[in-house]
């Protein structure tokens, strides 16, 4: 769940006292180069610490998800029973598991559950929401009145109560019911910015102007509408994809989300669980790469939304 | 106002329709409510036949969700398969599940909104970027980890509390359990409230504020203060809801008798009545929640209020 | 002399550098006198203004020299408790716009009356009337029944009116006015600068009058100064200036503004930007836009020289640019 889009009170300037040489008249502007939204946002990202971090554990996630045997050449789901809860030992930094798995190797192989589950869940919802969104908010009228409506009632329902409700019902051990889910009730939220933004920019000048020299519908959407209205989608986009890994961890650890063979920090967190006051490495291994990964996102999110939004600052 | 008001209600009314309808059919393809009626062993095929005609399992499920909804509004909730009335299972459920949320927005309220006001004004600060870096560790780390580790440390390692809630769940016990349930929603609020207070801060009638010469504490409270808390208010009225529904977890570990346990139940057993029952309930709630959120906001910001 | 500005200078801290907004500003302004203070946006009129009120954002702005001095103290070395007794009480401002500058969520007699009970302590039952009877002076109809209505269900002018009105509560002995007309129509600029020009004889206020515009000068103002790059480029009586400036810059405002009696001329512009306030130019900050410039202004900072009559010019050419 995504921060709240603030509301801003209708026609509030702030006054830019902060920043001088906007507030101090023209002549500034000739200071630097102008550049676009995008590369200005380039140009701030590489010079933020934040985002340099972040965008560099990811693609530390993102390589060990690809080859995970490059750090970890165990098989995950070789285990010895006699070794159960042990602590670490040579060769076996993070120490066992319950069933006497290897945890280190177990959380090196869980990042790629984690990684398929938060991106293809986070492109099923950008690519859905985006669409309906962007035909709502284009087209108005009856399109936004049924589609709004229908995002309303995915809206209501509660996501771990969903998650509870619909997936004990699909069983089995592949990650599609779970991607399919967080799509189902994770769209609405794309859906509504991607609207919001498509009737701000609809109202632009140029793009009345576009529609008065007589351009086609889908011309003034492809060409004007969607690269304008895509930097919002990608932020909240970003962010989304963290929660939808933690999410998958939780409903894991409710029992509803992915089962064993499948190697995962949720499954491993809520096996480990009983065994927290004995053991509490079996717990806190899985949890801590979950909570970076997580905070990766949501940091990286955060980064490329300020550097979009130059009014933040 | 008046007519406001009454307009929101009748948008909900196909938000919940459409809400409740969703469940009863994830529910209904929940599988056999009677397979697992008769324990182990199979059902012989007359007693099946009978139950499926007592439960009116037998009949098209539009049919069966309009005669649930009709049910539902005279109070009647069904009687979950074990006999035990679900009016009865929310009589005992939901007082728990409700002292645990207003616990958590008690917190929210408290620490978020005096956190992020402290950072607002003093943006940029050690104070703010470390609270603030703090904010995101919260976020990121997943409610049931938070509470796995606040159980561990709190109640096991430094035994301040008891690391799981007696049967009654008295006020005292529940706050751990509370913060753990608020820690996420906390964090947003703090980050809510601190942008809107920057964000506010810098504005025209706030520089006004300081020309007519009124104290700092005038200008913060009376004027500052009651245009950034509306965003802030808006959330945690919608967060309300989201609140009781993501009460299952901290629920389950902390072995908290409330909502989200008997719903876990519902659904290990596959007690159709008892699961459509309670989430029928959360919905409403969700959505009165909202409701009351927009009408909130229409008395706090007049520019709704004539719109 | 009410206010005197002795040598006021205001810097911003920014990403790129250091940016002097005001320069060693220095003016003065009689009770009852209105002082009109021109300049193009940027030149530091407005953040001389909020500076002599006591409202700048600091940081980032940081006053680095000078003296306010009103009513003989300095103002700059005030505890700002004391300070916050003379703001809005002896000294109010108007902003330029007047929908962002009043509090969206609180009506307009609140607003109003809040003047009255935190200066005056009084109650607030007697401060709403003296809302009300506030609205009734500055000509907003129905006062009575649109104390209670908040600021986006009045129109620009009327708005305008109300901010007026906040300013003129106290009675305080000098009013800034910023920019005070820019936001509005044409046809109700005119009228709130009648209202304005009439309570202010009323009450015998002085005024600061800051603004872009000629045109709105010319009738209200008793003197001028003119502003650019952070200074004071001159200073004059209204009628003086106007009949012969003695700096280019300002000529080249005057040349610039239509005027029928030189009609199917070509329109005079100014060539080039105003200065990048991080980099303002050696010597005369106008130099590079000046049709006069000679090599003395682009290495000698020119002093404001006395040009008698009240005149004062920061020109080394003041002279050939008066004989015009």
């Amino acid at each position: 769940m995504p921060e709240p889009q603030r509301t801003c009170p209708a026609g509030a300037v702030v006054a830019t006292l902060e920043k001088p040489p906007a507030h101090l008249g023209d002549g500034a502007s000739t200071a630097r180069k102008p550049r676009g939204l995008w590369s200005d946002a380039w140009h701030d990202l590489r010079r933020n610490p934040v985002f340099v971090v972040s965008a560099l554990v990811i693609l530390f996630l993102l390589a060990i998800a690809a080859w995970p045997s490059l750090i970890a050449s165990r098989n995950p789901l070789s285990c010895d029973l006699a070794l159960a809860q042990e602590g670490a030992r040579p060769g076996h930094p993070f120490g066992f598991n319950g069933q006497g798995c290897d945890v280190y190797t177990r959380t090196v192989h869980g990042a790629r559950t984690s990684v398929v589950v938060g991106v293809l869940a986070t492109l099923g919802v950008a690519v859905t929401g985006s669409v309906l969104g962007a035909l709502a908010g284009f087209f108005g009228g009856a399109w936004d009145a049924v589609l709004s409506r229908i995002g309303d009632v995915f809206f209501g329902i509660p996501v771990v109560l969903g998650g509870l409700v619909l997936l004990s019902v699909v069983s089995g051990s592949t990650v599609w019911p779970v991607i399919g889910f967080m799509v189902l009730l994770g769209w609405p939220q794309i859906s509504r910015i991607a609207r919001g933004s498509v009737i701000t920019v609809k109202q632009n000048d140029y793009v009345q102007a576009a529609r008065a020299l007589g351009a086609s519908p889908a011309r003034i959407l492809l060409r004007h509408i969607l690269p304008n209205a895509v930097a919002p989608v990608i932020v909240v986009a970003t962010i989304a994809l963290g929660t939808f890994i933690a999410l998958e961890a939780t409903l894991s650890y409710l029992g509803v989300g992915l089962k064993p063979p499948t190697v995962s920090w949720g499954i491993d967190i809520s096996d480990a669980s009983p065994y927290i006051r004995n053991s509490p490495h079996m717990l806190l291994w899985p949890a801590g790469a979950l909570a970076v990964t997580v905070l990766a996102f949501i940091m990286l999110g955060d980064a490329v939304r300020d550097a979009l939004d130059p009014k933040l600052r | 106002m008046g007519r406001y008001a009454v307009r929101r209600l009748l948008q909900m009314i196909p938000v919940f329709a459409g809400a409740t309808l969703l469940v009863f059919l994830m529910v209904h393809v929940m599988g056999d409510p009677v397979a697992g009626l008769c324990g182990e062993r199979q059902c012989d095929p007359a007693t099946e036949a009978r139950l499926r005609q007592e439960f009116g399992l037998d009949k098209p499920v539009w049919q069966q969700y309009a005669t649930y909804m009709a049910h539902v509004f005279t109070g009647d909730f069904g009687t979950a398969f074990n006999g035990q009335k679900v009016i009865d299972l929310m009589a005992s459920a939901f007082p728990v599940t409700i002292r645990l949320t207003l616990v958590a927005v008690v917190f929210e309220v408290v620490i978020g909104v005096a956190l992020g006001v402290v950072m607002g004004l003093r943006r940029g600060r050690p104070v703010d970027t470390s609270v603030l870096l703090l904010t995101l560790v919260v976020i990121a780390v997943p409610t049931f980890v938070t509470g796995l580790l606040a159980q561990l440390v709190f109640g096991v390692t430094w035994k301040l509390v008891q690391p799981s809630v007696s049967f009654t769940a008295p006020l005292d016990e529940l706050l751990l359990p509370g913060l753990v349930l608020a820690s996420v929603s906390l964090a947003y609020v703090t980050r809510l409230t601190r942008t809107s207070i920057a964000e506010n801060a810098r504005a025209d009638y706030v520089r006004t504020a300081v020309a007519k010469g009124l104290p700092r504490h005038r200008v913060i409270t009376r004027h500052l203060l009651r245009n950034s808390l509306i965003p802030v208010v808006t959330f945690i009225g919608t967060d309300i809801g989201a609140l009781m529904g993501g009460a299952i977890v901290t629920e389950r570990i902390f072995n908290i008798h409330g909502v989200g346990f008997q719903l876990y139940q519902g659904i290990l057993r596959q007690n159709t009545q008892t699961v459509v029952g309670f989430v029928t309930v959360l919905i409403i709630v969700f959505l009165l929640a909202n409701l009351l959120v927009d009408l909130l906001y229409a008395v706090l910001d007049p520019r709704i209020r004539y719109a | 002399m009410l206010l005197e500005v002795r040598d006021l200078s205001v810097e911003f801290r920014t990403r790129d550098g250091i940016a002097r907004a005001v320069n060693g500003v220095g003016f003065g302004v009689d009770a009852g006198e209105t002082l009109a203070v021109l300049g193009e946006s940027g030149s530091g009129k407005s953040v001389t203004a909020q500076a002599v009120m006591g409202i700048l954002d600091t940081p980032p702005a940081r006053i680095s020299a000078g003296e306010v001095l009103f009513r003989g103290r300095d103002l700059l070395t005030l505890p700002e408790e004391r300070r916050r007794g003379i703001r809005g009480a002896e000294m109010a401002m108007i902003f330029q716009d007047a929908l962002s500058s009043l509090n969206p969520v609180l009506s307009v007699g609140a607003q109003l009356g809040e003047m009255f009970t935190v200066h005056r302590g009084m109650s607030r039952k007697r401060a709403r009337a003296k809302a009300i009877e506030l609205m009734d002076r500055v000509g907003i109809p129905a006062a009575e029944d649109r104390a209670g209505d908040y600021p986006h269900q009045f129109s620009g002018g009327m708005r305008q009116r109300v901010m007026i009105a906040m300013a003129l509560a106290l009675e305080p002995a000098l009013i800034i006015a910023d920019e005070p007309t820019t936001a509005l129509d044409v046809t109700v600029q005119a009228q709130i600068m009648d209202l304005l020009a009439e309570l202010r004889r009323e009450l015998d206020t002085a005024l600061i009058l800051i603004t872009h515009d000629l045109g709105v000068v010319a009738d209200a103002a008793d003197r001028i100064a003119v502003m650019y790059a952070g200074r004071i480029v001159e200073t004059a009586p209204v009628r003086a200036l106007y009949k012969a400036p003695a700096h280019p810059y300002t000529r080249g405002l005057l040349d610039s503004v239509p005027r029928l009696d030189r009609k199917g001329r070509e329109l005079y512009a100014i060539k080039g930007l105003p200065p990048n306030p991080l980099r303002v130019p050696s010597g005369c900050a106008f130099h590079p836009r000046c049709p006069v410039a000679r090599d003395i202004c682009r290495t000698d900072e020119p002093p404001l020289f006395d040009a008698g009559e009240g005149r004062h010019s920061a020109c080394h050419f003041w002279r050939e640019t008066l004989d015009g």
